[in-house]
């Protein structure tokens, strides 16, 4: 099951275990990634607060852990490919992937209708 | 990714065609203005080096000041030789404060009858006041609000123009290809009459074009009508300019910075640097003579990761500096930078850190620009 952010996160629940990335919207908005910082393996990461930088030609831009959790592994193919974030932002360029320490909170995010609603308002 | 609130900029003359063009508009020196269309900063800025970008710089400040005696005042707060600059010709130029700070930078042309500036659109309203203090009533200062300005940049832009028929008003000036770098006149495009100068801020050549806003979209579409011409946003002017080591107002240059510093020496005429009779003469004189403490460098980062404005800059522990403009260099490849540094470690070579978000970035001072330019003298 996917789920969105209103800041432009996915997140791809199995069980307890999820991946995170930045919709295609948001690669839009951002243009073209040229680097990101990503949170390392057995970071904790809180709902909301800052996980992973993505750097754009012009600006950085801070992406937010759509839930809290332990990160257990992230996308080291952005090391070399960054512009994976535009060529496949909800695909190739996820970010991490984390455990959830409280799958609960996932009932305040979107599903994709609600997410397709909330972008088409924008 | 916040959302953006235009309501209170003010629309440039081409607003519809930006529009129409899929231009993300953004707040930007008052106006509403593209930092880029659909193809995105990456491909507008590889465009531009390439072939032709068309820049909408209608924001900045197009000034006439004329009257009897204009050059010798002008000389009284800008330290260019404008009573030896000979009419078509350009001089780069930097409006001084009366302790030398820069209060912008500018771009002095003699048109014969007056002297045509083009200053920074954040600092115009500002640069106005501060000289129509200071002149002596025989002197007149025209805001030319009715212009828009536009810049053709690329090695195709002479070819453009060519195609396009755009032709010299009168019979002493040159045609637009045997224009020089740093020169500008009036040109005709068909009845519609061009204030044309070969410069830029993108290390291209290039071509900066004045036009009045009721003929602007028309010049505008035509130009676009030509396969070799994309329209470029701001993000691309940046990174274009940044990679031409060209220093951007209100960033890396403001009032706290004197010229020597800044590495715009270049900009005091050699007759300047011995009679003096500038804002701040004896700081930037003594600068000049000394060396000042500190000086804009161009760092070049190792790996992906740019540095951006207000990074820290060390060398070991010590903090020697700050960037003041950073960011990535498309055509360079690589994540880079300016900073002012100490004196003691701005040698190209020297090896330094930048800090982004508690990390240390190795970083070379090198010389600038980043990237050669290709101006045609």
């Amino acid at each position: 099951m996917r789920y969105f952010t209103k800041d432009h996160e996915w997140i791809d629940v199995d069980g307890t275990s999820a991946t995170v990335g930045i919709t295609d919207y948001a690669q839009g908005q951002l243009g073209d990634v040229v680097f990101v910082e990503l949170p390392e393996a057995g970071r904790a990461v809180v709902a909301g607060k800052e996980a992973a930088v993505v750097e754009s030609v012009k600006a950085a831009s801070e992406v937010y852990a759509p839930v809290s959790g332990t990160v257990t592994e992230a996308n080291g193919a952005l090391a070399d490919t960054p512009d994976l974030v535009n060529t496949a932002p909800e695909g190739e360029g996820w970010f991490f992937r984390l455990r959830l320490s409280n799958p609960a909170e996932l009932d305040g995010l979107m599903d994709e209708g609600a997410y397709k609603a909330f972008v088409a308002s924008l | 990714m916040a959302d953006v609130d235009l309501s209170d900029c003010k629309l440039l003359p081409l607003d519809a065609l930006h529009r129409r063009l899929g231009g993300r508009m953004v707040p930007f020196a008052g106006y509403a203005m593209p930092v880029q269309y659909p193809t995105g900063v990456m491909a507008e800025h590889l465009w531009t080096r390439e072939r032709a970008g068309l820049f909408d710089v209608s924001h900045m400040g197009q000034l006439l000041l004329e009257g009897e005696g204009a050059a010798d005042w002008l000389e009284t707060v800008a330290p260019g030789d404008f009573k030896a600059l000979p009419a078509g010709k350009i001089r780069y130029s930097l409006l001084l404060a009366p302790d030398g700070g820069v209060l912008d930078d500018l771009m002095v042309t003699n048109t014969g009858r007056a002297l045509y500036m083009v200053v920074n659109g954040a600092t115009k309203h500002e640069d106005i006041a501060y000289m129509a203090g200071l002149m002596p009533g025989s002197l007149k200062l025209t805001h030319m609000t009715d212009h828009a300005l536009l810049a053709l940049q690329g090695p195709e832009a002479v070819a453009v123009l060519e195609r396009l028929g755009v032709v010299p008003e009168l019979p002493d000036v040159p045609a637009v290809g045997a224009m020089k770098f740093m020169t500008g006149g009036p040109y005709l495009w068909g009845s519609v009459r061009l204030g044309l100068s070969r410069s830029g801020y993108t290390g291209e050549d290039g071509y900066e074009i004045s036009v009045h806003a009721s003929d602007a979209e028309r010049f505008a579409e035509a130009l676009l009508a030509d396969a070799a011409v994309k329209p470029i946003g701001l993000g691309a002017r940046d990174s274009l300019r940044l990679e031409a080591g060209l220093p951007l107002y209100g960033h890396d240059l403001s009032p706290e910075i004197e010229p020597v510093e800044a590495g715009l020496a270049f900009a005091i005429s050699k007759r300047r640097k011995v009679e003096g009779g500038f804002p701040g003469a004896e700081r930037i004189l003594t600068a000049l003579l000394d060396g000042p403490a500190r000086k804009r460098v161009g760092l070049k980062l190792e790996g992906r990761q740019p540095a951006r404005e207000g990074a820290d800059v060390f060398a070991g522990a010590d903090k020697v500096g700050v960037v003041t403009s950073g960011g990535f260099g498309p055509s360079v490849g690589a994540p880079i930078a300016m900073a002012y540094v100490d004196s003691a470690r701005a040698a190209d070579g020297t090896a330094l850190e930048i800090e982004v978000r508690g990390k240390r970035l190795p970083a070379t001072v090198v010389p600038m620009p980043f990237h050669q330019k290709n101006y045609v003298r």
